[in-house]
């Protein structure tokens, strides 16, 4: 029999919150974690805005000690910083340096899109290029290595279980949520640290830039840039951050009488295989509606039942294809159709950390009976404006949301999609 | 220059990678920097560059694996400064 699944703890790191409280506060306010960013305009980059956690520096000094900041770069300091937020979070302890403690029973799943990509660009292409190899030191592979987010948190917490790092574009986030969940399901972990990261760089924003999918027009109003489901949306706001998720299955976590913010009630990846209209780059829509549907059927749900949509929505042409594939997944027209936000307008598209940070404002939303605004929505796309009263444009006070669907989708035409549902004592039964 | 001030510059060199800080305070040139202070051997690479770095030395690979305690260290960056 599969194990129910919980989250019992979060942290997350994001460009207009760090912390849970500060980050319930941004997201009611629809504060905007986008600023202009100077280096992007000495580069020449089209897109001069971007969405990087604030004051990150002195928050990482405050976490970890000196050898250990030393080998922490930009995403892997926001999974840290955010891996131990959750742990905490869920009431755990941090074990020292030198207790020899292994939680056999807790792993990790941390991914990113890109990765280190900051660390091979400032310090090991110039070392190498100037024969300088040897200069490199102890500290480059764990910060390029592609597990080096799952590594570092591993170490940080004494996890014993499985211990990797998933890849998977801008569905990284949520898809390391799906796997841990299936861990955990199938008995194999009791619990999982799971979530996703990516550094603030622009070696990392330099590709999208050319590829000219940023969004040019508001580098003089960053805060109005990034405009997921808007008529003048102009292509997306790079993001940076992370956050983790600490789930547990439900008997251990009513055992030890953890807090419960939400139930996984199921969750479902595919892929596009980038036929039927599907490319690299653009999703497939039988895709994608498979995918929602799947994770709908894995939870064993209605999909009447599904109370609001936290979208992929990034502010590309694809917004509007993307609301008409819910409608179609879900069986919804826009008279019943659910509340749909996008978590982007905020703090812009976190890449390979988007889906956790996005997880994690759907489950605050879940546990404190909310919705936050859609910002820069006003002016809803032609194609999808019957739907424009289902997009929250302030906050909402929502006790009776039950159900939330949340949703990624990445380059290689894949796809990802989670249920959670609001925990309340009673659902035991 | 003479030991003691390399001994203590030796100390700050490696006060950010010993596990056993406590320790710091009260080394002597026999203690150990795997063994005692419980510096991961990985950084051992991190150690010898910044010692270059603060003395502008070179250290070869071979030299580099004959340090064991901070006296090693100190003795060959003695050596390669002229001072013995």
């Amino acid at each position: 029999m599969k194990k129910r699944v919980v989250v019992t703890g979060m942290g997350v790191a994001a460009p207009n919150a760090h912390g849970l409280d500060n980050y319930e506060q941004a997201l009611r306010g629809g504060v905007s974690g986008i600023r202009f960013i100077p280096q992007l305009q000495e580069l020449n980059f089209g897109c001069q805005i971007a969405g990087v956690p604030e004051n990150f520096d002195e928050i990482r000094s405050s976490y970890f000690d000196r050898e250990k900041l030393l080998s922490i770069n930009d995403n892997i300091g926001y999974a840290s910083v955010s891996a131990v937020d959750a742990w905490k979070d869920a009431g755990f302890n941090l074990n020292g340096d030198d207790d020899d403690t292994v939680d056999w029973d807790t792993g990790v799943i941390a991914g990113s899109g890109i990765g280190g990509m900051d660390t091979i660009a400032s310090v090991i292409v110039p070392m190498i290029n100037e024969g300088r190899v040897r200069r490199l030191g102890s500290r480059v592979v764990e910060q390029v290595m592609s597990s080096g987010t799952s590594a570092r948190i591993s170490g940080l917490l004494g996890t014993g279980n499985k211990v990797t790092s998933n890849s998977s574009a801008c569905s990284t986030g949520n898809e390391a949520i799906i796997d841990a969940m299936w861990r955990i399901r199938t008995g194999l972990a009791k619990r999982m640290v799971a979530g996703g990261s990516e550094g603030a760089t622009p070696y990392i924003w330099g590709g999208f830039d050319a590829m000219r999918v940023l969004s040019r027009k508001f580098n003089e109003n960053p805060a109005a840039g990034s405009r997921p489901l808007s008529a003048s949306a102009c292509g997306f706001v790079p993001g940076s951050g992370g956050a983790m998720l600490v789930l547990e299955e439900l008997e251990t976590a009513l055992a030890r009488g953890a807090r419960i913010y939400a139930e996984i009630l199921g969750g479902y990846v595919n892929c596009g295989g980038q036929r039927m209209g599907g490319s690299m780059t653009a999703p497939n829509p039988e895709g994608v509606k498979r995918c929602i549907r799947g994770a709908v059927a894995d939870a064993g749900i209605d999909p009447a039942e599904v109370d609001a949509i936290n979208g992929h929505l990034t502010a590309t042409y694809a917004d509007p294809h993307e609301v008409k594939n819910w409608a179609e997944a879900l069986e919804r027209n826009p008279g019943n159709f659910p509340y749909i936000q996008s978590t982007k307008s905020l703090i812009g598209h976190c890449l390979g950390g988007a889906g956790a940070v996005e997880c994690v404002a759907v489950v605050l939303e879940l546990y404190k009976g909310f919705l936050h605004p859609s910002i820069n929505s006003e002016d809803v796309h032609a194609e999808i404006e019957k739907f424009a009263s289902k997009i929250p444009q302030q906050c909402l006070e929502v006790p009776e949301l039950k159900i939330i669907a949340k949703a990624g989708f990445g380059f290689g035409d894949v796809n990802s999609c989670l249920i959670f549902k609001k925990w309340e004592k009673n659902n035991t039964n | 220059m003479d030991d003691k001030k390399i001994f203590e510059e030796m100390i700050n060199i490696l006060r950010p990678y010993a596990k056993k800080q406590e320790l710091l305070a009260t080394a002597t040139p026999g203690t150990h920097i795997l063994n005692d202070l419980k510096v991961n051997s990985a950084r051992l690479v991190d150690v010898i560059i910044k010692c270059e770095d603060v003395y502008g030395i070179s250290v070869d690979d071979d030299e580099a694996d004959k340090i064991r305690t901070i006296g090693d260290a100190v003795r060959i960056i003695k050596q390669k400064l002229g001072l013995q």
